[in-house]
């Protein structure tokens, strides 16, 4: 045997062993995405079906034409000759899971948290990677110490706290503490280490630019990545929290997105199968929408969180 | 040189700045976390529902820990308690194991580069998905699909592929906990395998270049490279995830049929909400929930501080210790020269 052949065939089997291997793993991968898309392509086929459709057989794959019914039963819009039941139905799903304001809630909640906690901890960051004094090292490892303490550990002093203050049923407790996110300021102190130049926070000091707004006009336009980073998550956290909402949040009238999915979830008389689903699509439409369209940049974001140590 | 301007700023003290500039984060971070997990500590010591303003001190500890107590239903308070504490680790452990592994693979196959794998972005974005879906939700869904009658999609389509009786997925203790272990697994392991990945990618590539050469194969690189060297990052999402599910809530309390949350599924944290919820604002049973909680923080601050011990920056400690050895020489040498700085 020649050396050529000899090493041509080991050459081959290498090849088809590689090619083996690749061939498995898009296996898995495509199982693996269908567990993760075929519950959404569900929830969102069922919620095109009447309920009757999905009472006499629950086990639909492909799209129904009720949506239009079930989205005018949602916001009670009915025709005349609707009958009582569905009437009842409509008063109680309306009246839970009121979409329009669900969303306003939801994106005031989410918007004014996400502003405050990037603008308030880049500053925080600034201030502790720019200036140099006594606590500055003090102040960092308590922000690493009480980066991992869970919200529930507090939960029952602050909604005693809130209620003491009259500040129940008020957004002002669901944003303002977002003003204090430890996380988000270590993740920028580690941005701010890394790329940003100290020296030009002296250039504009030399040019008699004042202390803060040489933070706002210079330090934070060059901090944009990260802060676009940390908003998205900031945003999609705020937006899915559903745990110090509820707590706060007891008026029908504040309820939020996940508030409204939690009482429709509730219902064990006059529920229609096709308008549960549709109030779960449109409370999780939005967020899916955005991810899609950001999500190139929040997988980068996400590998950046890992390589934090 | 440096000019006039330079000196002159250099001589200025902006230490003052700094402090302005992180005081509206430490004011917000007192008022709304520390005073209330102070307060938490306080309600600790009092007393649960109508006696809710009195002193009294360990009991709600031993109560909750132990089954001893004055109230009546002290027996009865240790066993939910017990009963939480244990679905919380049952319920963590069972979706932290196959979530860890199944991400380890993935991590390790998307980032061979010897696999040839179209389609990754595509791949890593869908997995990532269900992470940003509010879990409220994904509770939602999962109880729609997964009913325990006929009348739901799962039990309807297997009932057509011929199985006889519904599968009670969401009432039958051990099925609903397998399902909160699924939906826990199905919505966190894209996050994991995303920082696994990044772990990996921070490995040096000729190593396994070397081990190639050698003729170590995929086994043998994994075991003998890959893990050892992503050991921090592992120490790191076990821990976070520990804690992250000691807070487990939003699909524990929501995983039911009905208005009641199901009390096989309980966790701490459903334990701590329900409590500080139970009757009216003035009689809650903040007793048992601080007490709870309090302990949570224990178990949080023995966990936070192994991970804190374990990545600590060893670089860094060497050389502030340097740093400070030489500034106290300096000192010494100047106070003999009679300067001043």
């Amino acid at each position: 045997m020649s050396m050529k052949e000899q090493y041509g065939q080991q050459k081959d089997s290498y090849h088809a062993k590689i090619m083996a291997k690749s061939i498995a793993i898009m296996v898995v991968c495509i199982i693996l995405t269908l567990i993760c898309l075929v519950p959404i392509y569900i929830l969102i086929v069922n919620a095109t079906h009447s309920n009757q459709e999905l009472v006499e057989n629950p086990s639909q794959f492909f799209f129904g034409g009720s949506l239009k019914d079930n989205l005018n039963t949602l916001t009670s819009k009915l025709p005349d000759d609707a009958s009582k039941h569905l009437r009842a139905v409509a008063r109680q799903y309306s009246s839970a899971f009121s979409i329009g304001k669900g969303y306003l809630n939801s994106l005031i909640i989410a918007g004014f948290s996400t502003v405050l906690t990037v603008f308030f901890s880049a500053m925080t960051a600034y201030g502790l990677t720019i200036y140099d004094f006594k606590l500055s090292g003090a102040a960092y490892t308590f922000i690493i110490a009480v980066m991992m303490i869970p919200v529930q550990v507090s939960s029952a002093g602050f909604v005693r706290f809130m209620y003491t203050l009259g500040l129940v049923n008020s957004f002002i407790p669901l944003i303002v503490p977002a003003i204090a996110a430890p996380a988000v300021i270590f993740f920028m102190v580690s941005y701010m280490k890394s790329s940003f130049p100290a020296e030009i926070v002296e250039a504009s000091r030399i040019d008699g630019c004042g202390e803060l707004r040489t933070f706002i006009t210079i330090a934070l336009p060059m901090m944009k990545p990260a802060i676009a980073v940390q908003a998205i998550f900031a945003f999609v956290a705020n937006w899915n929290n559903y745990y110090t909402q509820n707590m706060i949040l007891k008026n029908e009238k504040y309820a939020t997105v996940p508030i409204m999915v939690s009482k429709v979830l509730a219902f064990d008389k006059n529920t229609d199968q096709g308008v549960n689903f549709l109030c779960i699509s449109l409370s999780i439409l939005p967020i899916v929408v955005v991810y899609f369209i950001l999500s190139k940049f929040i997988i980068a974001g996400v590998a950046l969180g890992g390589v934090k140590e | 040189m440096a000019s006039a301007a330079q000196r002159r700023i250099k001589a200025i003290s902006y230490a003052k700045y700094g402090y302005m500039f992180i005081a509206p984060f430490f004011l917000v971070y007192c008022f709304f976390q520390i005073w209330p997990l102070i307060y938490t500590f306080i309600l600790s010591f009092k007393g649960n529902q109508a006696n809710n303003a009195a002193w009294v001190g360990m009991e709600n500890y031993s109560t909750i820990l132990f089954g001893k107590g004055s109230s009546a239903g002290a027996a009865a308070t240790h066993a939910e308690f017990a009963k939480a504490l244990g679905n919380t680790f049952v319920l963590w452990f069972g979706n932290f194991i196959p979530q860890i592994l199944l991400s380890l693979l993935l991590a390790v196959w998307f980032t061979d580069a010897k696999v040839k794998l179209p389609g990754k972005g595509f791949f890593k974005i869908v997995m990532y998905m269900p992470n940003i879906i509010t879990a409220a939700s994904v509770a939602a869904l999962y109880v729609n699909l997964f009913g325990d009658s006929k009348n739901y999609f799962i039990n309807a389509t297997l009932m057509h592929m011929g199985m006889e009786e519904p599968i009670k997925f969401v009432t039958d203790p051990t099925n609903s906990k397998i399902m909160v272990m699924f939906i826990q697994t199905w919505l966190w392991f894209g996050n994991t395998m995303i920082m696994l990945m990044s772990g990996i990618m921070g490995i040096s590539p000729s190593l396994f270049e070397a081990a190639d050469i050698d003729g170590a194969n995929s086994t043998q690189q994994f075991f003998n490279i890959t893990l050892p060297l992503l050991q921090p990052i592992m120490v790191y999402t076990l821990v976070t995830s520990m804690i992250g599910g000691l807070q487990m809530f939003d699909l524990p309390y929501l995983f039911h049929n009905g208005a009641n949350f199901s009390k096989e599924l309980e966790t701490v944290a459903v334990y701590i909400y329900y409590n500080f919820n139970k009757g009216t604002v003035e009689q809650a049973s903040y007793g048992y929930a601080g007490a709870a909680s309090i302990i949570i923080f224990a178990i949080t601050a023995v966990l936070g501080s192994i991970t804190f011990y374990m990545n600590r920056d060893k670089d860094a400690i060497a050389k502030k210790k340097q740093r400070k050895k030489a500034e106290k020489q300096m000192k010494a040498k100047m106070k003999q020269g009679g300067l001043t700085i």
